[in-house]
């Protein structure tokens, strides 16, 4: 049996089910909208399973479901040496979200990264304290600062109304995910162009071990039409 | 695998060779501030250190180092000239990005460490030479650096105090460092700030940011660096010979640069202490650019021993001078001239087994 985790609500449960039924696959949930339980028609031997989309990194590595959709800055972030554990089985063209850095738009000497790392530098020796960067990306944003060899920053914890953080001036600037850039703009925050972190997407993910059966593969072969 | 009893042992045997140099043992919490941490080496130390929490003393972490709560023990009590040694374990994980290991560092190790604070010029000599004696026996490569003849150097290149003060600030990263040099030695692009409708926002204040538009458009004037330095700069760093060579190679340069000839002065002069002290010259590695690779905050002499053919590897013992690390644990600014370095004792260990 494969075990196949979907997000258990909300526009990329509902763009995944179409995903699947255009290759035939008719997902949908068992009874009502409330409960997470879910039917597979169209193929054989696979199980549907409805988690919330941060849990299903988790789920896959550790081999409690053999396929998984969810946002490829999930895995990136949730999973140290990702690569190791899951395979990116198909992008899915949607749930697209860019994790950049944003800089209060007022900054008019803020134009780059380089620019970033300069500001980061003042303000450490005008405050006594390190810029502050608020996220809920820490792996991802550390990892990326570092590969640029910007310094004199920290990172602050922040799971939710990140884009508020400056405004309160419990940070100087945040990286988050963002689509339209709406958010942003609202609370007058500017995207640094060259500071993209990872563009992400709703992706087809599968276990790397739970790949190699013959039934994953036939089940794969069918959705990808290899 | 080697038994942690039998490097615990070999670390005791560097331990009481320390205190037989004259030091005395200290004994550091395990479990430190994490604030004071994350101040002195940013963000980067989250990504190799174990984080935990206390309910009432907030973020902790399991000791990455002895250099931190040495120091500060030191700084609130201790009478110059002071010798401390230690033994014990420090912890440090390692991020694998993408992919795993296939052979994961360890986790947790021994580090035997002695560690001096004097006003004293034979300092430098005084701890290297020990480390040179207690390693003899395992044939290791001997390497030194000198971040004080790099600071030097970029001290003399003919730029405003802007842009010497940025290359200062990150010389030791390597990718930043040269994107400014590069930058600095081409005509400054004129920049152009667009106005904002924004309302201000955030604890950066708007006259900072004036001060920083000041600033960049003063640049704007600077002379582009003559690219002789870059080329100078580059001979330096490439400079890794035994040390009468390397000496030979700096005094060379010292022609055309003579504001080195006084840290030149520093490294032959600590030579010729290092020869009075048993140690042939001839046998240690010269790097100019060995500091760039290590911690941040040395400032003077840098040595690593390295095992040969053991890829892989880290060095088998580190240290150098970090008096500008006491500096800034000393909030005023008050630096102490502080030396010192630490062996594996784990490594030592597979050493002698193989």
């Amino acid at each position: 049996m494969i075990r196949l985790g979907v997000p258990s609500k909300g526009r990329l449960m509902e763009q995944t089910f179409d995903w699947f039924a255009a290759r035939g696959v008719a997902l949908s949930r068992s009874g009502s909208d409330r409960e997470y339980a879910g039917r597979v028609e169209g193929a054989d031997g696979v199980s549907l399973v409805l988690l919330s989309a941060g849990e299903i990194p988790r789920d896959l590595a550790a081999g409690r479901i053999e396929l998984g959709v969810t946002g490829t800055d999930l895995v990136r972030e949730k999973l140290a040496g990702w690569r190791s554990d899951v395979a990116e089985v198909a992008p899915m063209g949607f749930g697209h979200a860019d994790l950049i850095l944003a800089v209060p738009e007022c900054w008019r000497d803020c134009e780059n990264l380089d620019d970033f790392a300069a500001i980061a530098r003042d303000f450490r020796a005008a405050h006594g304290f390190r810029l502050r960067i608020a996220t809920k990306y820490h792996r991802l944003v550390r990892a990326w600062l570092a590969g640029h060899e910007v310094a004199d920053y920290q990172l602050v914890d922040s799971q939710g109304a990140t884009e508020g953080t400056v405004a309160n001036q419990t940070a100087e600037a945040i990286a988050d995910i963002t689509s339209s850039g709406e958010t942003l703009r609202a609370n007058h925050l500017k995207i640094l162009p060259d500071a993209l972190i990872l563009a992400s997407q709703a992706t087809l993910f599968a276990n790397r071990a739970a790949a190699e059966t013959a039934e994953a593969q036939a089940f794969l072969s069918l959705l990808t039409g290899r | 695998m080697i038994p942690k009893r039998d490097k615990q042992a070999i670390g005791q045997r560097f331990l009481a060779a320390f205190r037989e140099a004259g030091a005395a043992e200290v004994a550091p919490d395990i479990l430190l501030p994490a604030d004071t941490l994350l101040d002195l080496y940013g963000e980067d130390i989250r990504a190799r250190a174990y984080t935990s929490t206390d309910p009432l003393r907030g973020e902790v972490m399991l000791r990455p180092d002895f250099t931190v709560p040495v120091v500060q023990m030191h700084m609130a009590g201790g009478a110059e000239p002071a010798r401390y040694c230690y033994l014990g374990e420090v912890f440090r994980k390692q991020d694998p990005g993408e992919e795993r290991p296939a052979n994961p560092r360890d986790n947790e190790y021994l580090q035997a460490g002695f560690e001096l604070f004097a006003h004293d010029p034979q300092a430098d000599a005084e701890v290297f030479a020990l480390f040179h004696r207690l390693l003899a026996p395992y044939r290791l490569r001997a390497v030194t650096g000198d971040m004080g003849l790099v600071m030097d150097a970029v001290r003399a290149l003919p730029l405003p105090d802007a842009r010497r003060d940025a290359l200062l600030h990150h010389v030791w990263r390597p990718g930043r460092f040269g994107r400014l040099l590069k930058r600095f030695s081409q005509p400054a692009a004129p920049r152009v700030f667009a106005d904002s409708a924004a309302p201000w926002a955030g604890l950066r204040s708007e006259d900072e940011m004036e001060r920083r538009m000041a600033r960049l458009m003063a640049d704007r004037d600077a002379a582009p660096l003559d690219p002789v330095w870059i080329a100078r700069l580059d001979r330096l760093f490439a400079i890794s010979a035994p040390m009468p060579d390397a000496l030979a190679q700096l005094s060379d340069l010292a022609r055309d640069w003579p504001a080195l000839t006084p840290a030149i002065g520093r490294v032959e002069e600590r030579a010729g202490m290092l020869a009075d002290r048993g140690v042939a010259p001839e046998t240690v590695l010269f790097d100019a650019s060995h500091g760039h690779r290590t911690m941040e905050y040395y400032d003077g002499l840098t040595f690593s021993f390295l095992a040969e053919g053991r890829a892989g590897w880290p060095p088998v013992a580190t240290g150098g001078r970090y008096d500008a690390l006491t500096a800034v644990l000393g909030r005023g600014g008050r630096a102490i001239p502080a030396v010192g370095g630490i062996i594996r004792p784990g490594l030592v260990a597979e050493l002698e087994a193989a």
